[in-house]
């Protein structure tokens, strides 16, 4: 409405950002077909054509049914249908969006420990940077897949089977979240130990400002581009997580199917010639992660944050 | 070196003891051992007495002290499935891992050195961009899905009949597109030789090597793009350095600059980092082993999830910590002896 949006979109129109995405097939086509899957999956109560979650829709009789164009398939449904008879169009859309929740909702989490434990360790060094460094050293020698799956089994193994399936999109949140963090707390700590040594902390320091201040108003801004591009990265990292958590039977649970678990509970079926329950949720898992990773490398190009290591 | 040497042992020693602590209390918080000894008839005060019996009314540093003094002497209790002590049952399980983790990576090694090498020395052909490309996408794609698509193509096999087959080429292009199927894609085979101890090894039979092929190439696929991109790089760096300049001014052979003088220095960096990751290629031996029905401690731990098999779990994981903390230290070790300037930092999981 004001001058002030227009001419925010003016300046966005004519950044490098802009500029660099708009030469950028790959990225342009990634993008594209990101919005799409977001969108889809967002939308997905309004496009599916059946609703998974609901027992009365299920008929048995149309179980294992191929996708359009082989031969026994029924047009009602597109991409088949799964071991229960439920639509695998319609348990596609919903297992993205499932997917795409715990995604976002795990960055989010291992974001604000990352930065908050990042940015104590950077800007205090000391034994606070000492020790916490020395966690997440540990923790990633491990592998953050190796402590995901211990404690994904811990959790399962003291809830119970029917407990972890209710608040399972929760739990798998924490456990990425938690099993991750160490990878954004490194990029920012370093990103931390460059800017302050700049003169405008120098300046804040002199002005008075409180520690908290000067970390968290004046020196987290500076740092946002190397967290935004690994926080990209992360996201198809923690979609893979999710997978893998899910195909070992340590995540959601097969009546709220994510990608992962359409996945495994396809595969029990494969043996039986029943390839698209498995492969076809497989294709999407693969085109999702794939996409966001090529935006993150083109994130990284053009953002350069030189401290960013893969 | 000395300082560092302390250093990075008293970590290690630190880590193993902080992973006993979790073990200790997962097994503190999730094991009723009383609950497994005895049967449902038995009265509240028996109950008191065999607890008090096995020490469970300790106070908690005494029970720590004791399980952790028991696990320094080998015994981290008894699987409640296998009713043997943990460690023999591990024990069994670990030589099929090992193997899958050798056939894993000996592929790694022939596959990624040339193809890395090959990607820096000519980094415009277009067969370079090809590997890289493929490896980009290999790298989203998980370890599971690569495995059941081996699955698929390899041990159950595709007809293709897009082409019409009443013509001699259109028949041609079906077959071509369609695979023969056949590998094995479950457990170990029947026919494994007997080596040492609970060693039983497939690899001196047909059946058993066949066994080996899709597992192993299934794990292999998760860390090749990594290591085939970690060989690039490095060698695009060591190209650009001094001392190789020189050896192109002295008119030395590109063969003999490349395979000597490069190469070397391009494998110190990948072989310590290799090391890392060998090590964390034990947690996708349990995705892997899942899809394949495979024999080893990854499969084994997770059906001990599943039958809630506490003390089975506890000594997985006190024993593969000590596996990653061993490797991680020797990494450590040889890296800072060898090359003491640089720090080992951005491993990815």
């Amino acid at each position: 409405m004001t001058t002030a949006t227009v001419s925010r979109w003016d300046r966005f129109r004519e950044s490098f950002f802009w500029y660099s995405f708009k030469r950028d097939k790959v990225a342009i086509v990634s993008f594209a077909v990101l919005l799409l899957m977001v969108l889809a999956a967002v939308f997905a109560p309004l496009l599916a054509p059946a609703d998974p979650y609901d027992l009365a829709q299920i008929n048995i009789m149309n179980s294992e049914l191929p996708p359009v164009g082989m031969s026994g398939a029924d047009p009602a449904f597109p991409l088949g249908t799964d071991a229960q008879g439920r639509d695998l169009l319609s348990t596609i859309l919903y297992g993205t969006r499932v997917s795409l929740m715990i995604g976002f909702g795990a960055v989010v989490l291992q974001a604000f420990l990352g930065i908050l434990f990042g940015l104590l360790a950077g800007y205090l060094g000391g034994k606070v940077d000492a020790v916490l460094m020395r966690i997440a050293d540990v923790q990633l020698s491990f592998s953050t897949l190796m402590v995901a799956i211990i404690v994904g089994a811990v959790f399962k193994a003291s809830f119970g089977n029917l407990m972890f399936g209710e608040i399972a999109i929760y739990m798998l949140i924490f456990i990425i979240g938690v099993a991750e963090w160490p990878q954004i707390a490194r990029t920012v700590r370093a990103s931390v130990l460059a800017e302050k040594k700049k003169e405008y902390v120098d300046a804040a320091k002199v002005m008075g400002f409180g520690t908290r201040r000067i970390m968290f108003r004046h020196i987290l801004p500076n740092t946002l581009s190397p967290i935004f591009v690994i926080a990209t990265v992360q996201i198809a990292n923690a979609i893979i997580s999710e997978a893998a958590l899910s195909f070992l039977g340590l995540g959601m649970p097969e009546t709220q199917p994510s990608l992962g678990s359409l996945i495994k509970s396809g595969f029990d079926y494969i043996q039986s010639g029943s390839w698209w329950i498995t492969l076809i949720p497989g294709l999407v898992l693969v085109v999702l992660v794939l996409v966001i990773n090529l935006l993150g490398d083109w994130l990284r190009d053009v953002m350069n944050p030189r401290l960013y290591k893969g | 070196m000395l300082a560092f040497l302390v250093q990075r042992i008293s970590q290690a020693f630190l880590v193993m003891f902080v992973i006993s602590m979790i073990a200790f209390a997962i097994q503190d918080g999730l094991g009723d051992p009383l609950q497994e000894m005895v049967g449902m008839s038995v009265s509240e005060e028996e109950r008191e007495a065999i607890r008090e019996e096995l020490g469970l009314n300790d106070p908690m540093v005494v029970q720590y002290l004791r399980f952790a003094g028991n696990a320094l002497q080998g015994d981290l209790g008894n699987s409640y499935f296998y009713s043997k002590p943990t460690l023999e049952v591990i024990a069994e399980h670990l030589p099929a891992t090992l193997e899958l983790v050798i056939g894993a990576s000996l592929i790694i090694v022939f596959l990624s050195v040339p193809i890395g090498v090959y990607a820096a020395i000519r980094p415009q052909a277009w067969l370079s961009k090809f590997f890289m490309g493929v490896s980009t996408v290999g790298i989203s794609i998980p370890v599971f899905l690569t495995a059941i698509v081996l699955i698929q193509l390899f041990s159950i096999g595709v007809t293709v009949n897009w082409f019409p087959s009443d013509t001699g080429w259109g028949q041609w292009l079906n077959d071509f597109f369609s695979t023969e199927g056949g590998l094995p894609s479950y457990g170990r085979g029947d026919e494994l030789t007997h080596l040492f101890g609970t060693w039983e090894s497939g690899f001196f039979t047909g059946t058993g090597l066949m066994h080996l092929v899709l597992p192993s190439v299934s794990l292999a696929s998760i860390m090749l793009p990594l290591f085939i991109r970690l060989i690039r790089a490095e060698m695009m760096e060591v190209l650009q350095s001094d001392y190789v300049r020189y050896a192109r001014a002295k008119g030395l052979s590109a063969g003999r600059i490349n395979f000597l003088h490069a190469l070397k220095n391009t494998m110190l960096p990948v072989i310590t980092v290799g090391g890392v990751q060998i090590g964390i290629m034990v947690a996708y031996t349990i995705l892997t082993e899942t899809v394949f029905q495979w024999p080893g401690v990854g499969l084994m731990f997770l059906e001990a999830i599943t039958r809630s098999d506490i003390p089975l779990i506890v000594a997985y994981l006190m024993v593969v910590g000590l596996i990653f903390v061993i490797t991680n230290t020797l990494v450590d070790l040889i890296y800072g002896l060898v090359n003491p300037t640089v720090k080992l930092t951005g491993k990815k999981a």
